[in-house]
């Protein structure tokens, strides 16, 4: 059985279904830390993070931080505005740099596809996590969306997710809908969910299909009122407001009309259908608002989810396969 | 006493076949061509036993960065990594900072050509800056013996210009030499557009923003006449698209590139950027065409696209970094290797590497050129100049970036084991390269 632990995790294309079943396992046991009235453990005493985002997320960066303190490591947080990078300093050089004040891991989120794996090259010993590269992956997030639904999964069977490995979510049927092109979740989440053993399906205007769909591991669907009619997840991506400036569709309007998840096509799916979304949500775009507060919309829960998901991330990627738990 | 250099033993690769005869480099020219010579008293002699004895090779494609980019590169080292790759004359392209767009600039990079182990011809750039809005002038710098002109990097994107360029060269004998991308189809594009880059989220340069400029320049040239050259083609379509309008008469060359006959889309999977270039590294089928069509006879030129980037251009990230690879030291292995690496190919090795590259920069005996520089790409035989190459095939370098002579050192060859050697480089009669070394 192979392991997530030691391991940089720049890409959801690294991990086998084992190591991807670790991960949400260890992310089920930290979920307990949350309840504690001190929220914090020692695994990760001495232990120095370093969070280098490159490009502005508030919420994936909390996120991530939040996790190492809970773990109790050391945070270093690189806020670019205010860095040498503004400067003109290469990529190579900051990296080498804070390598240098002798981290542990380093949280990179950057607007090009590739940077992480490029640090995970650079570093000599530090363990990279990729917070999210360009059009790329976002690997945590694709966690934390398959963590969500198979606790949402597990309550309604009654049945307990920590030990459940993939298996509920197997042979789901997901529909990725919206901008796939330039989105690194959905390329995240669809390795995420084939290696579950759901199968997905992506809906998309022809301008923002990901170039050669065919060799993606997808069905192609262009309808997405008949799409939406056996979708057991429905995962909406977030659309860019400048996209629909007219060279990739003619509007926001348009694509809302027709790629849009609105009341209508809401009104399309089952009651046990779950609807997520990486946020953050642009109502009345890509989401109506009144299906971003329906009860089947877990994104508050996804949410929720990241830092235990996060926390496992770190912990598994510092750890040593021995002391890994799973391992 | 006239200088006199003797090449003993090697075999004399002729514009159509081979012989086993020793030359005789008297003051810069070949004297004697024979089986066996006795060379007048203190003739040098070097040692060409198991190579091939060659015209030095003729690079029409070499990004020598100065003015302006000399952290990369100067046309002193350029010129000694060509020497040592086996060139006498590298074509210097125009995207220097400032661009090679004036006589003044032209005139600059001759003088520090003069200078410099082997001959350098320069290729000015069609348009001002090279911003493709108005004609750079191409007769004033006619006039200093440039006869290829090209916004290498980029094309000239508006088709209207493109035609009026045309017309002019035609009528100053010049030819244009055109980079076969068309930027609102590649775009932002940083590697080979396909399931690779669309895993990779990368944005794709497809092979279509190279073929529609393709096409569309055979068609201007087609309809003025002006002679064309198509800079590192690189993909099947293309070649077919050339190689069709030539049937019909076309007067157009193209060159590919060894990269491009060696190295495919996957080597960018791991986000490398020493395998970031313009157009990029192709899928392994336009690669094998690639390789057909040469081995086939039917390209014109291999030419080396060498292009220097200093070590912050390219440890970036990869949608950021320079495009561009270094290629003069490794090219004639290389092409030896695609060619089949036996010396059956000798003449054709020759032909590719040397003599039309040298027809198409109008450097050959034939040519009226300008500026005292000697021929090249010419036969082995009494009177011609002596610009060679002794090229051993049976040599191996492994390539070590720490060891190029280039100031950069953004190869993609690195650790990569190359078949053939250069022994010997003599450029107007002198030793540039003996034994492998740089003697300048």
């Amino acid at each position: 059985m192979s392991s997530a632990a030691g391991q940089h995790l720049l890409s959801i294309g690294d991990l086998d279904a084992d190591s991807l079943a670790q991960l949400l396992e260890t992310a089920e046991a930290f979920c307990e830390v949350e309840q504690r009235s001190v929220k914090k453990v020692p695994a990760l005493k001495g232990k120095v993070v370093a969070s280098l985002f490159f490009e502005e997320s508030t919420r994936t960066r909390l996120s991530f931080e939040t996790a190492a303190k809970r773990l109790s490591a050391d945070v270093l947080s690189l806020a670019v505005a205010s860095s040498s990078v503004k400067k003109g300093e290469s990529l190579r050089d900051t990296v080498e740099t804070i390598e240098a004040m002798g981290i542990d891991a380093v949280v990179i989120r950057h607007r090009s596809a590739g940077a992480p794996h490029q640090v995970a090259r650079w570093v000599d010993r530090a363990r990279v996590i990729n917070a999210g590269d360009g059009s790329h992956e976002h690997p945590t997030q694709a966690l934390i969306d398959l963590f969500t639904v198979r606790q949402v999964l597990a309550e309604r069977a009654g049945v307990p997710s920590q030990g459940s490995g993939l298996d509920l979510l197997k042979g789901r049927r997901v529909v990725i809908v919206g901008d796939v092109r330039h989105s690194r979740v959905a390329r995240s989440e669809i390795l995420a969910y084939n290696l579950a053993g759901a199968s997905v399906a992506i809906c998309s205007p022809g301008t923002l299909l990901p170039d050669e769909v065919a060799e993606w591991p997808v069905e192609v669907l262009s309808d997405l009122d008949s799409a939406l009619g056996d979708a057991q997840i429905v995962s909406v991506l977030r659309m860019q407001e400048e996209r629909g400036s007219g060279s990739y569709v003619p509007s926001l309007h348009e694509f809302t009309a027709t790629y849009g998840l609105t009341d209508r096509r809401a009104a399309l799916l089952g009651p046990e259908t779950i609807i997520t979304h990486p946020g953050p949500m642009v109502r009345g775009v890509e989401i109506s608002s009144s299906v971003a507060d329906d009860p089947r919309c877990v994104v508050r829960r996804q949410v929720t989810s990241g830092v235990p998901v996060r926390m496992a991330a770190l912990y598994l990627a510092l750890s040593t396969p021995e002391e890994s738990p799973g391992a | 006493m006239p200088e006199s250099l003797l090449i003993r033993g090697g075999t004399v690769v002729h514009t159509a076949s081979t012989e086993r005869a020793d030359v005789l480099v008297v003051d810069g020219r070949i004297a004697e061509v024979a089986a066996s010579i006795d060379p007048p008293a203190g003739t040098r002699e070097v040692d060409a036993s198991g190579c091939l004895v060659g015209p030095g090779l003729v690079d029409l494609h070499t990004h020598l960065r100065e003015p302006g980019g000399e952290e990369a590169e100067t046309v002193e080292t350029g010129c000694r990594a060509g020497a040592l790759g086996g060139y006498t004359a590298l074509l210097a392209m125009p995207n220097t900072m400032p661009a090679t767009d004036s006589a003044a600039v032209v005139a600059q990079v001759l003088d520090l050509g003069r200078a410099a182990a082997i001959d350098v011809a320069v290729a000015g750039a069609i348009t001002v800056g090279r911003q493709g809005t108005e004609l750079a002038p191409l007769a004033e710098m006619a006039a200093l013996g440039v006869r290829v002109f090209t916004d290498d990097g980029t094309g000239v994107q508006d088709a209207g210009l493109m035609l009026r360029a045309m017309q002019y060269a035609r009528g100053i004998g010049a030819t244009l030499a055109e980079h076969c991308e068309d930027e609102s189809l590649a775009g932002d594009g940083c590697m080979n557009q396909g399931a690779l880059s669309s895993k990779l989220g990368l944005p794709g340069r497809s092979g279509l923003s190279e073929e529609v400029m393709v096409a569309r320049d055979l068609a201007l040239a087609a309809s003025t006449g002006c002679s064309l050259h198509l800079l590192h083609l690189s993909t099947e379509r293309s070649l077919e698209l050339v190689l069709e309008a030539r049937r019909r008469g076309v007067s157009v060359t193209f060159e590919v590139t060894p990269h491009h006959l060696w190295l495919s889309e996957e080597l960018c999977a791991t986000y490398d950027t020493a395998f970031k270039v313009h157009p990029p590294l192709r899928s392994s089928s336009d690669v094998a065409a690639l390789v057909a069509a040469l081995c086939e006879g039917s390209v014109d030129a291999v030419a080396t696209d060498h292009a220097p980037h200093p070590p912050q251009a390219k440890d970036r990230p990869f949608d950021e970094a320079s495009p561009g690879m270094l290629g003069l030291e490794q090219a004639m292995g290389l092409t030896y290797e695609a060619l089949g690496a036996d010396v059956s190919v000798a003449v054709e090795l020759f032909r590719v590497l040397s003599r039309t590259p040298a027809e198409i920069a109008h450097l050959t005996a034939e040519h009226d050129r300008v500026g005292g520089q000697s021929a090249h790409g010419g036969d082995i035989a009494q009177g011609e100049d002596a610009n060679l190459v002794i090229f051993d095939p049976d040599g191996r370098i492994v390539v070590d970036r720490a060891k190029l002579a280039s100031r950069a050192s953004n190869t993609p060859y690195q650790g990569r084991i190359i078949i053939g050697t250069i022994r010997h480089t003599i450029c107007a009669g002198d030793l540039v390269v003996e034994g492998g070394e740089a003697t300048t």
